[in-house]
């Protein structure tokens, strides 16, 4: 017998670790990306690939020489980031552009916080911001799509649905004019939309929100408090106005909703701990969302919702608590 | 099926030694007995070295309202009464005896007959049990006595019995439950008398069928005393978890389980009130479960008060080759000891024998925020605020958190992702709060 260990209790540890949460993650995004990659083709891939493994890079990069700590690349965190960049941009996005995507989000996003558990921000969504602000064109301009059984995705780009209505609405016409151009709620929610790679397919995302909410990851307060607020709040302007307002049913399939709601305001390090807290910030984001896409001059206003709520997060972790034992 | 709602996890049961039926483990050539072995003053030692004694003689006397009385183990000559280490790690005033023989005092009624006929009155049930040294055999060690003597204007509802044994490895309660369940229900009866009370539930966790099945069916001679079956769940052995899962009561911050009409106690001690009051037996002997991965014979042993651990470590075939770390208690709030002299005292319910790769703490990383630790906490506090402002030396931030409801049950050190040890600091800046607390009220 060796020397005897000495330490307080607990003796034991669960099978937790981060590892192990951030590759969940990791795999709760494939049924997105392979409905990605089933409408986007190789575009979808080659974005994919290049905004994780720059991702990884920039990682990499900047714990050896920045933070000067342990390696964390291969913690699925920075997997993560790309994947979820990937998600926010067009298919036909040039490579240099996704690769300083990735700069910013992991470089300014992350590292500049101190890496891993430190960001104020969700990382994935400062890189998309930044890229929105900085190449609206290319940022914008989203290739039409055709599944792969029709052969490559052409050449042709245009809107979002959001963006369809957003500049019909602004030109004067009425909901029901502008919803004639756009897919059925039905193609929104099984998939088939224009858009980022990520915003493809409420029903992809949903199935990786369920893996998420089964392994524990992620609670179901964030997603479902947006997910409500934002069909109530809109769906008052709608009962007040139909023929200025959208359905709300339309807010909740398009624009990265279900990606934002599930997949990114859900990142634990930047949303708040206790559920109370997760229900407002839930709340806050729905709001902010709808308010943007209404009467904001983007037409998505999800990321926007995302990070300024990000912003309050330490304030609602100080102002509500969990529940208290014996305390009522 | 019932459990408590507010956080809590599950570890690994690892109850190895459910199936060993409890055996009489041989008496030592020496045993150590601390004169502290319970929650509240010392006792204080009332025989010389070199006096005789026999099996159950009182050798220290209670110190105080919150003490308890220490009755000898064996029979023998006092060899020394010095500072030995005890399962804390400290040196504790210990009466060392030198066994001779196994002469018993000729009060106690050794026979294996059942009595179940309650002949003393409340007043000197209570009396009995603190002349004869019983405390609370749960972990806690709180002299039963006072948890009897019930203040003017409260009043018990109910009677709580805790079998639920939510600590992984231990099985001493759950044996007991299955051979000794009439003396036990007696045990009960004795205590509801002493309560005045007419209600009585014992929680047994559903990983231990056969004692719920076993005390169902020995239970109905018995009026008022009902078993629950709850659903596993650690830390619901937490006198406030299981109140709040058998009756739906919450225990307010800072009072006692009076407070909602409850006092609780172990199996063990409604067994040990059962001899006390029945058999006018002392406590100087418990059941003591010995186990671990590697052990050879997971096995639960009577045993005396004092014993070193070692003793039961043999009777277990031998201490295991990859030994790295021995527990007394169980692994969620049990304490790592020095060594295999360390005796066993009333407060302990098991040995648990961990292997070096095991005991091992894992690596530290950085927070993630994942808030699995404000999941995990029965309490509803947030461990990770609560550990960080520890560290960070910010007291008075720790003290508004309320650290003081913290009830050092590892759930939030359990599950931490990222292996920090959030208890540690949290015991740290409990301490601390503790003192500026008492400091505050003293001016």
């Amino acid at each position: 017998m060796s020397l005897l260990s000495i330490s307080a209790s607990p003796h034991v540890h669960g099978d937790n670790s981060v590892k192990k949460i951030m590759w969940g993650v990791v795999i709760a995004m494939v049924p997105a990306l392979l409905v990605s990659i089933y409408y986007f083709g190789l575009d979808a891939i080659r974005v994919t690939l290049i905004a994780v493994s720059a991702s990884l890079f920039f990682e990499w990069f900047f714990q050896k020489y920045l933070i000067k700590g342990p390696d964390t690349y291969m913690d699925g965190s920075a997997v993560i980031t790309g994947l979820l960049l990937a998600f926010n941009v067009p298919s036909n996005l040039p490579w240099w552009i996704i690769v300083i995507g990735a700069l910013v989000a992991i470089g300014i996003g992350k590292m500049s916080f101190g890496g891993i558990g430190k960001n104020v921000f969700n990382p994935a969504l400062v890189g998309r911001v930044f890229l929105l602000i900085s190449f609206p064109v290319q940022m914008t301009s989203w290739p039409k799509i055709s599944p792969i059984t029709n052969g490559i995705a052409d050449a042709i780009t245009g809107p979002t649905p959001l963006g369809i209505v957003k500049e019909g609405l602004d030109a004067g016409l009425t909901v029901d004019q502008v919803m004639a151009q756009v897919p059925s709620f039905m193609q929104q929610f099984i998939g088939g939309i224009g858009g980022s790679l990520g915003e493809v397919s409420a029903l992809a995302i949903l199935l990786g929100g369920f893996c998420l909410l089964r392994r524990k990851i992620i609670t179901w307060e964030i997603p479902v408090s947006i997910l409500l607020t934002v069909l109530v709040f809109s769906g008052i302007f709608w009962l007040i106005d139909p023929t200025h307002y959208v359905n709300p049913i339309f807010h909740l399939l398009t624009g990265g909703m279900m990606l934002g709601a599930i997949f990114m305001a859900t990142d634990m390090v930047s949303s708040p701990m206790s559920r109370n807290g997760q229900l407002a910030y839930g709340v806050g984001i729905g709001l902010i969302t709808v308010i943007i896409r209404t009467w904001g001059a983007y037409p998505e206003g999800m990321s926007f919702a995302i990070l300024l709520m990000n912003a309050v997060t330490p304030l609602l972790n100080n102002v509500f608590k969990p529940k208290r034992f014996g305390r009522n | 099926m019932k459990t408590f709602k507010l956080g809590g996890v599950h570890p690994p049961e690892n109850k190895l030694s459910t199936e060993a039926v409890i055996e009489t483990l041989m008496i030592p050539k020496q045993v150590v007995v601390p004169v502290g072995q319970h929650l509240g003053a010392p006792a204080t030692p009332v025989v010389k070295r070199g006096e005789e004694v026999k099996v159950g003689q009182l050798i220290a006397k209670s110190s105080g309202f919150i003490s308890a009385n220490i009755h000898s183990p064996v029979s023998g000559k006092v060899f020394k009464i010095d500072n030995v280490y005890d399962a804390s790690g400290f040196r504790r005033p210990s009466v060392i005896i030198n066994v001779e023989g196994d002469e018993w005092l000729d009060t106690i009624d050794r026979s294996d007959d059942i009595d179940s006929n309650i002949k003393l009155s409340p007043k000197e049930i209570t009396d009995k049990l603190n002349e004869m040294g019983i405390v609370g055999l749960g972990g806690a060690t709180f002299p039963s006595f006072v948890k009897l003597m019930i203040p003017d204007g409260k009043k018990v509802d109910y009677l709580i019995i805790n079998g639920v044994e939510c600590e992984p490895y231990l099985t001493s309660d759950h044996r007991l439950m299955m051979e000794k369940g009439e003396e036990m229900l007696i045990g009960v009866t004795i205590l509801m008398k002493a309560l005045n009370t007419k209600k009585a539930m014992i929680g047994i966790e559903n990983n231990k069928a056969d004692a719920i099945e076993h005390l169902q069916k020995l239970v109905v001679k018995y009026n008022g005393i009902s078993i629950h079956p709850l659903k596993v769940k650690y830390p619901q052995g937490g006198e406030k978890q299981l109140i709040k899962a058998l009756t739906g009561r919450e225990v307010p911050s800072g009072k006692l389980p009076l407070e909602v009409g409850c006092v609780v106690n172990n199996v063990g001690t409604a067994f040990a009130v059962y001899e006390a009051v029945q058999k006018n037996k002392p406590l100087f002997e418990r059941v003591v479960t010995i186990t671990g991965k590697s052990v050879k014979k997971p096995s639960n042993f009577l045993v005396r008060v004092g014993t070193p651990i070692k003793y039961l470590i043999e009777a277990a075939q031998g201490l295991p080759e990859d030994t790295g770390k021995i527990i007394s208690g169980g692994p969620m709030m049990g304490k790592a000891v020095l060594n295999t002299d360390i005796p066993v005292v009333k407060g302990t319910s098991g040995i648990l024998l961990m292997a070096d790769a095991d005991a091992k703490r894992g690596e530290v990383n950085t927070c993630i925020r994942c808030a699995k630790c404000v999941e995990a906490c029965p309490m509803g506090l947030e461990p990770f605020l609560l550990s960080k402002s520890s560290k960070l030396a910010k007291f008075d931030v720790v003290e508004k958190e309320l650290v003081m409801d913290c009830i050092e049950c590892g759930s939030c050190s359990y599950t931490c992702p990222s292996n920090i040890p959030l208890l540690d600091y949290i015991r740290l800046g409990k301490n601390k709060v503790g003192q500026i607390i008492r400091n505050r009220n003293q001016k």
